[in-house]
């Protein structure tokens, strides 16, 4: 699993690589949260097109870091989930709180 | 016979073989030639299930999860159980959204993925009272490009 962050102006960029579930989860997490501390961005793109798979796990994953950005009033976009991973996340209706970008 | 070909698999209740499992579970089923759809849906489930194992059947840390797989002739049959503590309410665990670990950031989602993954989910108390999970997958007519082909 790799989390890739580069900010470009305002917007901090981070690209999910490999698979997301119970058990890549704890680094995903503090490698975002640190990428967070780390920047003075005002919005955050997930990056989902190199994530090859994710579960409910994932779900969890993502919803935390919501929370965590909500706080600082940072909002964050999901883009280019595969088919089966996009399915979940209308399943759980992510989109409403993290919108997906075109 | 009910099932052309069988598989079993015994393994530690860990994370790190969670990969592992849904791997192993969609290689065995890749002798039926499921569409990637269908295998995806299967992989998803087959997490689900296992990972539902790691973090709530054994609170202390030590367990293990048994992997029964039987492939029909257009049908993949899998049960996955664990000897954990079980689960109380089977018919609320199921509902979207619930779970018992809100604090550790669970979506509650698992079984509502597994469901709707899968044609056909089952739960119900193991004999040593852990939990017991039975799916089906449905697989898509294959050779469905083929057959288009051989037509014109
Ligand atoms: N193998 C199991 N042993 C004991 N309890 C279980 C087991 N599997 C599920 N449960 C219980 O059922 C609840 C619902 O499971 P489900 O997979 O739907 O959600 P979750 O695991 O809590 O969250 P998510 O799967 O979204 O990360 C769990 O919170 C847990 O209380
Ligand atoms: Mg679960």
């Amino acid at each position: 699993m790799q989390v890739n962050a580069k900010t470009l102006n305002d917007t901090l960029y981070i690209s999910l690589v490999g698979e997301l579930d119970e058990n890549s989860a704890g680094f995903v997490r503090e490698n975002l949260d640190r990428d967070f501390s780390n920047t003075f961005c005002k919005q955050v793109i997930l990056d989902l097109s190199n994530l090859s798979f994710m579960d409910s796990t994932g779900i969890g994953v993502l919803i935390g870091r919501y929370k965590k950005l909500k706080e600082k009033n940072i909002p964050i976009f999901l883009s280019n989930p595969s088919n089966h991973i996009d399915k979940i996340l209308k399943m759980t209706a992510i989109y409403e709180i993290m919108p997906k970008l075109n | 016979m009910k099932y052309l070909n069988h598989l079993h698999l015994k393994f530690d209740a860990l994370s790190i073989n969670e990969g592992f499992a849904r791997s192993a579970v969609a290689a065995f089923c890749v002798g039926l030639s499921p569409t990637l759809d269908d295998i995806t849906d299967i992989k998803t489930a087959v997490s689900e299930a296992v990972t539902n194992c790691v973090v709530h059947a054994y609170p202390n840390g030590f367990g293990k999860i048994e992997i029964f797989v039987g492939l029909g002739k257009d049908f993949v049959d899998i049960e996955i159980k664990d000897n954990g503590v079980g689960i109380e309410d089977l018919e609320q665990a199921r509902q979207p959204f619930f779970t018992t670990k809100p604090t550790e950031e669970r979506a509650g989602m698992g079984f509502t993925v597994m469901e709707s993954f899968m044609n056909d989910l089952k739960l119900s108390h193991n004999q040593s009272g852990g939990l017991k999970v039975f799916m089906t997958k449905k697989l898509q007519p294959k050779n469905l490009m083929a057959s288009k082909t051989q037509n014109g």
